[in-house]
């Protein structure tokens, strides 16, 4: 178990440089940067500002300076924000975390509810309604449905606000802070669950139809044992095993995805941090929060596998 | 009953001189088992119901073309203008067929390079190990560790900043989409290639004493294509889809070549979106459209071209 | 009649499939007597495993369905009750053991759960109860180190030891039939023999009746004391064991008897039954085996012969019988 924990984090951590590098020359390549793209400097202000900044050394020293201060905590500081990047993360990161969690505990729940009854149910009507809403879910575009809603719940029909976390100008505090956020938050997360709906039901209806069709259920079947005993604690268990490994990626996808969402929706989450950077080419941030998700990835591929060996009971320790 | 269609994995048992005769009436029969699927022949229908209105619906239009015409701009859905005009007096049915030119292009173009790059390196990889897999498999690791979404936007920013031009673009684009595709495709090809290298029939070739390229091509590839047929169709929503996000974030193709996503941003100002909604919901609705069409349609491909997916 | 625990009378079993309705089992009887062991034999396809299935209950549609007869288990027509009333007899008065032990057990869950499972939902034992005697049982099958056993999962034991795990399983609430499915089949010989060994055990001190389905004629050779033939989803012959292997009647049931290799005596040739089973969605009015009988005549091709006794405990359907068993009206 150890040397298998050690490999894997070696590994871990050689990709994650690699992936570094490959980051840093990708932001550092691309002509123009924060200073060049202000159109108040003089040519040689800004020669200046670059010195001042370290922007005109080679890459590669650039490099070795981001890594260095990369482990000393300091990921750089943002230009145009004027902050440390660090803070900056913080400052950001909770509101995209909320939208995440919420909309992954409604996801798992609706897919594991409506994959195991509609694979119970194969060949159903319900079954097959099923299968058009996943595909549904998975063909439509992000901002498109996102955009639907907002004409439809926020603009036409008034019922819900149309994006931000708070109704502006307001300084409201404890519950009614809450229920603020609760409410410009449920369009998000809707679009945020649909869109993760249909592959996971999809996973969880084709899991469990397989498992439905294996020997052990025939034999917990001839036993004479409930169908709900049979359903649950025999079937469901085996299908949703494999479902662990999907947690791990659950978490680098989330955020990925929160680029468009927070968009859209105006959501203050590191996603919008990100394309607002985008435009005033905030290298710093935007190598920072692409850097981010690779470790995100990383870590919860390693999770992913590590909560599988511990729930298989066939998988050697 | 599914006996013939259960060989398809394990067909190559049968030897190489009858493949042929063996092979084309697997394919009839894997055929009519599709046809049977009405939900899949639908999805094919509306598919090839889309290529035609994208591709030849403009030579009916009478305003294809790009002429502006601003005494008409900003007109609702009328019987001249079936779907209005946007704000330059353009017939919006007429852009919004150009658009999806581009976008299935795209989509499919970008489609067909993934396949080729992954699965060329997927084999080759799974086929002599060693080294060379493991060489080719990082780089996919890598790739797949760096999120695709971040890593096509910088593309697209660096596409504006060296201003390249808006036709060149397009083609840009898809080789940034397959760039980002073939990772995930080289490692099922590989994994498929793994298992079957060690099946019997392989084993009676090295004892034949048959050459790597006849092995590769003549029994390997044809175990390994309906796999690729399904991962191919169902790759092109996906393609279609990012290519829409690019475009809709002003990173992929520009106005004012057209394509469905652009036409969403192009409309994503406020009296546009809520007033003119004949501006950006015909788009999204082609773009739901056809994705939904290809991906039922692939399911049912894959219902009939699977080995393992018995009924 | 009153000693028979089992009665089937009749039964039909369909399987509605896109390329047309498959006969799996047409009108099938057979009996089985308190204590005693019936074996099924015939080739794959036949229709012996669909028959025990219909009996247990576990014929699943949407495709597949009884569609006629009656099963008659100890004064009950057990295609009369509802769905939760057949529950309740599976594996409380019939246990049933399949072919594949390596894949009949739920990998996720202990030996031991798996054995309690059966006695806390039919014979109610708390927790505790159940464990006690599910080590009992595992002691039972000739498993040492049971409590070890119990704690341990299935992936972790070689397939003999499944297979009487299974056993274990099966008479946990002591069942007045067990049907095993090719028990021995997926297993090495040794490990058969000991198996088998394990069911007559049982037998005699419980006095239960087995159905016995196999392929194998030296399995039924050991543990049957009456033998049905079957063939393409009907019976062809049945009959007491040793006037079974000693005269065989019908055709097939001599060809089979005949590819049987004897120790001790080289052959040749190994002998094997002419043809192929035919396809079952291509039957057509007529003995299922004329194609590839030594004996087919004429009538063969057109007409189907039925199942005719021929004196006590023997029956055949064959057109070659058919003077014989007018006498024995």
């Amino acid at each position: 178990m150890s040397t298998y924990l050690v490999k894997r984090l070696t590994y871990m951590i050689i990709i994650l440089f690699a992936a570094s590098l490959l980051i840093f020359c990708l932001y550092a390549f691309t002509p123009g940067d924060f200073i060049s793209g202000n159109m108040k400097l003089s040519p040689e202000r800004k020669e200046e500002l670059r010195q001042i900044y370290g922007l005109n050394k080679p890459v590669l020293e650039r490099y070795a300076i981001w890594m260095k201060n990369a482990f000393h905590g300091d990921f750089g500081y943002s230009l145009a924000q004027q902050k440390p990047i660090l803070q900056l993360f913080n400052e950001y990161i909770w509101n995209s975390f909320l939208l995440a969690i919420v909309s992954t505990f409604f996801t798992w729940l609706i897919s594991v509810i409506i994959g195991v009854i509609a694979a119970y149910k194969q060949y159903s009507w319900f079954d097959s309604l099923i299968m058009v809403v996943i595909f549904a879910a998975m063909s439509i575009p992000s901002f498109f449905i996102g955009l639907l809603l907002i004409k439809g719940f926020a603009v036409d029909l008034k019922w819900l606000p149309p994006g931000g976390m708070t109704t502006t100008g307001s300084n409201a505090t404890g519950f009614a802070y809450m229920k603020e956020v609760i409410q410009h938050m449920t369009l998000p997360v809707v679009v945020m669950t649909l869109l993760s709906l249909g592959s996971l039901t999809r996973y969880f209806r084709s899991n469990m139809i397989d498992v439905i069709k294996q020997d052990y259920i025939r034999t917990a079947r001839a036993k004479g044992l409930k169908e709900r005993k049979v359903l649950f604690t025999h079937a469901l268990r085996n299908a949703l095993l494999p479902a662990i490994t999907l947690v791990g990626f659950e978490l680098p996808a989330l955020f990925g995805g929160s680029l468009i969402i927070e968009k859209i929706f105006n959501w203050p989450g590191i996603g919008q941090l990100y394309m607002s950077s985008f435009s005033s080419r905030d290298y710093p941030l935007l190598m920072g929060f692409t850097m981010f998700i690779a470790i995100l990835t990383v870590i919860g591929t390693l999770l992913s596998d590590l909560l599988y060996k511990l729930a298989d009971p066939r998988v050697k320790l | 009953m599914s006996a013939m269609s259960g060989n398809l994995a394990s067909g190559g048992a049968k030897a190489p001189f009858k493949a042929n005769a063996v092979k084309s009436s697997l394919w009839r029969q894997s055929i009519k088992r599709l046809m049977r699927n009405k939900l899949a022949v639908s999805g094919f229908v509306i598919v090839i119901f889309m290529i035609l209105l994208c591709f030849i619906g403009p030579l009916f239009s009478p305003y294809s073309g790009n002429h502006n015409n601003l005494a008409m701009m900003n007109k609702a859905p009328s019987a001249k203008h079936w779907l209005g005009t946007d704000q330059l007096g353009r017939d919006v049915l007429t852009r919004v067929m150009l658009a999806g030119r581009i976008s299935l292009t795209v989509g499919f173009a970008s489609m067909v390079l993934s396949v080729f790059i992954g699965s060329l390196l997927g084999a080759v990889a799974g086929y002599y190990r060693g080294v060379v897999d493991q060489i080719i498999m990082r780089i996919a690791d890598l790739l797949l560790t760096i999120p695709s979404l971040p890593l096509l936007f910088i593309a697209g920013a660096m596409l504006s900043a060296w201003k390249v031009p808006t036709d060149y673009r397009m083609y840009i684009v898809m080789i940034m989409l397959s760039f980002v595709g073939w990772p995930g495709l080289a490692r099922l090809v590989r994994g498929e290639m793994l298992s079957l290298r060690e099946r019997e029939y392989m084993q009676a070739t090295i004892v034949l004493g048959l050459r790597d390229r006849r092995k590769l091509f003549h029994h390997l590839l044809p175990n390994i294509t309906p796999l690729l047929i399904v991962i191919a169709t169902l790759n092109i929503g996906g393609s279609i889809l990012m290519e829409s996000v690019l475009s809709f974030f002003g990173l992929g193709v520009i106005q004012p070549t057209p394509t469905w996503g652009n036409m969403i941003d192009s409309a994503n100002n406020l009296i546009d979106f809520q007033e003119r909604p004949w501006l950006w919901i015909p788009p999204g609705l082609c773009i739901f459209i056809t994705v939904i069409a290809i991906n039922i349609f692939g399911d049912g491909l894959r219902d009939v071209l699977d080995p393992k997916n018995k009924r | 009649m009153a000693n028979h625990l089992l009665d089937i009378e009749h039964l039909s079993t369909y399987f509605y499939t896109e390329e047309g309705t498959v006969k799996a089992v047409d009108d099938v009887s057979l009996q089985v007597r308190k204590g005693e062991t019936v074996c099924i034999v015939g080739e794959s396809g036949c229709g012996k495993s669909i028959t025990a299935m219909s009996v247990m209950g576990l014929i699943q549609g949407p495709n597949g369905k009884v569609v006629g007869g009656k099963i008659d288990l100890d004064g009950t027509d057990l295609l009369q009750l509802d769905k939760n009333e057949r529950r309740v007899i599976r594996g409380k008065e019939i246990g049933m053991i399949f072919q594949e032990p390596m894949s009949s057990l739920n990998p996720v869950l202990t030996i031991g759960q798996q054995i309690m499972e059966p006695l806390i939902e039919h014979l109610r034992m708390s927790k505790k109860e159940a464990r006690k005697r599910a080590i009992e049982l595992i002691e039972q099958v000739g498993i040492s180190r049971a409590e070890q056993i119990a704690d341990s999962y299935p992936h972790e034991l070689s397939g003999g030891m499944l297979q009487r795990i299974m056993i274990a399983i099966a008479i946990s609430c002591q069942p007045k039939l067990l049907i095993a499915d090719e028990p021995t089949t997926a297993l090495d010989v040794t490990i058969q023999a000991q198996i088998l060994d394990i069911l007559r055990n049982f037998r005699e001190e419980t006095v239960m009746s087995i159905l016995l389905i196999t392929h194998d004629l030296g399995v039924v050779a050991e543990m049957a004391d009456y033998v049905i033939v079957m063939y393409s989803g009907k019976v062809v012959e049945e009959g007491e064991v040793t006037e079974l292997f000693a005269n065989p009647k019908h055709p097939y049931t001599q060809g089979l008897l005949r590819a049987k290799p004897i120790l001790n005596q080289r052959q040749d040739e190994l002998y094997s039954i002419p043809g192929q089973v035919p396809n079952p969605l291509e039957l057509t009015e007529s003995c299922y085996f004329h194609d590839r009988c030594e004996h087919c005549m004429e009538i063969c091709k057109v007409r189907r012969p039925e199942l005719r006794e021929l004196g006590t405990e023997q029956k055949v359907a064959c057109w070659l019988y058919e003077k014989e068993a007018a006498l024995h009206v």
